[in-house]
């Protein structure tokens, strides 16, 4: 499949999808769908660096917050219109990730999943001390009492949104993994030293993956303040984003698009599910243990176990 | 001017004596990521774990958090071994120890958190000691020996660690694991063994420090986080697996935390670690003592 086909058939699927779901009369559906449409995009995400490229990313939180934060000043200084909040939160997060990129991917690969870890808690400890976003105290960002489109909730809209950007992400990982550029990725994932010998230009593609990996992980976080109506640091960078956007590609399996999407619902439904019915902190314990015996056991993931039922049922 | 004098004089006293306490807690990752190569990001977990034990002994029984965290530190050598044989059998045997390793020990450490607050909850929890309120005056400058009694343990166990691994055979082969495994094979030491005690060592140093911890002050599950940062960034600003640079780099964070806190408010602190951390990896990777 070309990536145009791809783009126009993924698009489709998401129109179609968030129309359908018009039909559903339980607001709570859209709540849940929102979150797991939300770790999507975040795995997907991830998975560009982590699962191309082989450079673990702790700091998904941080950009996932700049984003979010990135809408709480466009609210405050323009009350600016979704869009641009979108496209605003995007842009800054992807030029967080360059300049941490710049600055730490000369390096061997762990000192960048420290350094991503350090600037979560530097830019935490930024927003706390920033009254002009709230601080420690949070800040409230209210929707908008009329919602466009004839939609019944603001709510919906912001469904909408997150099925068209988990498309985009989706289409951005599928175009990158297809390309030379996804080739040239997973060269450096699989033997850096050999890719380096034979021409690729590495340090250039691994800063363009964290860029696009961490542009749209800042893209995610741009429609959660109006999500929750109000934001606060320590929800923004709750280290769960962390261990989710890393647990679900790896729990998925990591070396294509479609593993990330499969680990994100499966996994994201699953803690929608305990959440309602056991608490929030057995959820965490269940993504936690799920990814320390996806990664000791199965470090392939379902697209792994996928992948050897085929290869035995072509032989 | 007095005022302002007394003031830096005292801001570097919490720093060095909170550095000590730093020291203490960073032993074990130069050790197991400096000399091992092992990227144990877990490391914050076993303090934290360290400090619960020390307080569960210490509520029960009243005993000095400091003795409990000795006697019991067999306990985390062994929980270590353990931790150290799975991660080589699934991790570093095949060779997907950069990727799927640090995701595992991100796993451990987050499930040893969620673990505490369904069992402990989110309170903050403190010690007993009886030392803990004493304050001893020297005109102006204080010293609280909350902060003292850490300092001196910490840096008898940090110099008792260094002089472990220079002065005794199996302290050198730990070294020798550091430069050159194959070398160490052709020795006849099997390099796996020995790094399976070293590691072990490491999560030890963990659990003793967990007990300063919560002399310092109260403890609550979460907070584990925070060390992740710091103990990389003093075993990255001293120089990987050089113990007397782990020392000085933890009394540098510990100097500019508390001049930090003093004259910007102790909500700037966290980010200090971190920026340093930052600026050492982008500016000089190879840390102080670095070679």
């Amino acid at each position: 499949m070309s990536n145009r086909v791809f783009a126009v058939v993924a698009f489709a699927v998401a129109i179609a999808f968030a129309a359908a779901s018009q039909l559903i009369p339980n607001e709570y559906y859209f709540t849940a769908a929102y979150i797991v449409l939300q770790f999507v995009i975040l795995a997907t995400a991830w998975n560009i660096l982590g699962g191309y490229t082989g450079y673990v990313n702790f700091g998904s939180a941080a950009f996932f917050a700049i984003g979010a934060y990135s809408t709480v000043v466009l609210y405050n200084a323009y009350k600016a219109p979704l869009p641009v909040m979108i496209v605003a939160g995007t842009l800054v997060a992807g030029l967080a990730g360059l300049g941490l990129g710049y600055l730490t991917l000369r390096l061997r690969g762990v000192f960048f999943a420290i350094a991503s870890l350090a600037l979560a808690v530097v830019l935490y400890t930024f927003v706390v001390n920033w009254d002009y976003v709230g601080g420690a105290r949070g800040a409230y960002v209210l929707q908008p009492r009329e919602t466009p489109f004839g939609l019944r909730r603001y709510i919906h809209l912001l469904y909408i949104a997150m099925v068209l950007m988990a498309a985009v992400s989706l289409i951005v990982a599928r175009v990158i993994e297809k390309s030379t550029i996804g080739r040239g990725l997973a060269a450096i994932r699989d033997d850096e030293l050999a890719a380096e010998c034979s021409g690729v230009p590495t340090l250039r593609l691994k800063i363009f993956s964290t860029m696009v990996s961490c542009a749209l992980m800042g893209m995610a976080g741009t429609t959660f303040p109006f999500y929750l109506s109000f934001i606060e640091p320590s929800s923004a960078f709750s280290l769960s984003y962390a261990v989710n956007s890393i647990a679900m590609p790896l729990i998925g399996g990591m070396m294509s698009w479609i593993g990330p999407l499969i680990g994100a619902v499966l996994l994201g439904t699953v803690q929608q599910l305990v959440q309602v019915t056991i608490s929030s902190a057995w959820n965490l314990l269940i993504v936690g243990v799920l990814l320390v015996l996806f990664v000791t056991l199965a470090p392939n993931g379902i697209m792994g176990w996928v992948e050897a039922w085929r290869r035995r049922r072509r032989r | 001017m007095e005022a302002s004098t007394a003031l830096v004089v005292n801001a570097i006293i919490a720093g060095l004596l909170l550095g000590g306490f730093y020291a203490a807690v960073s032993v074990g990752i130069s050790i197991s990521f400096g000399m091992l190569d092992v990227v144990n990001i877990a490391h914050p977990a076993f303090i934290i774990l360290g400090s619960y034990v020390a307080y569960i002994v210490n509520a029960t029984f009243g005993f000095d958090p400091i003795v409990v965290a000795v006697v019991l530190s067999p306990l985390f050598f062994v929980l270590g071994m353990a931790l150290y044989r799975i991660y080589y059998l699934c991790f570093e045997k095949r060779g997907q120890e950069s990727l799927r390793g640090l995701a595992f020990f991100f796993g451990i450490l987050f499930i040893t958190e969620v673990i505490l607050v369904l069992v402990f909850g989110v309170d903050y929890r403190m010690v007993n000691t009886v030392y803990g309120d004493v304050t001893w005056r020297a005109g102006e400058i204080d010293f609280p020996m909350r902060l003292v009694v850490p300092f001196l343990v910490s840096i008898t166990m940090v110099v008792g660690v260094q002089l472990f691994l220079t002065h005794t055979f199996f302290g050198r082969a730990v070294l020798a694991v550091a430069q050159d495994q194959l070398a160490l094979r052709l020795m006849g030491v099997n390099p796996v063994r020995v790094k399976e005690l070293a590691f072990a060592l490491s999560i030890a140093t963990a659990g003793v420090a967990g007990a300063f911890l919560i002399i310092i002050q109260p403890v609550q599950p979460a907070i584990g986080r925070e060390y992740i940062g710091l103990v990389f960034a003093v075993c990255v600003l001293g120089g990987m697996g050089s113990i007397w640079g782990t020392l000085i780099g933890a009394m540098v964070l510990g100097t500019a935390e508390s001049f930090t806190s003093t004259f910007f408010g102790p909500s700037w602190a966290p980010a200090v670690s971190f920026g340093l951390l930052l600026a050492t990896l982008a500016f000089r990777p190879s840390g102080l003592l670095g070679r």
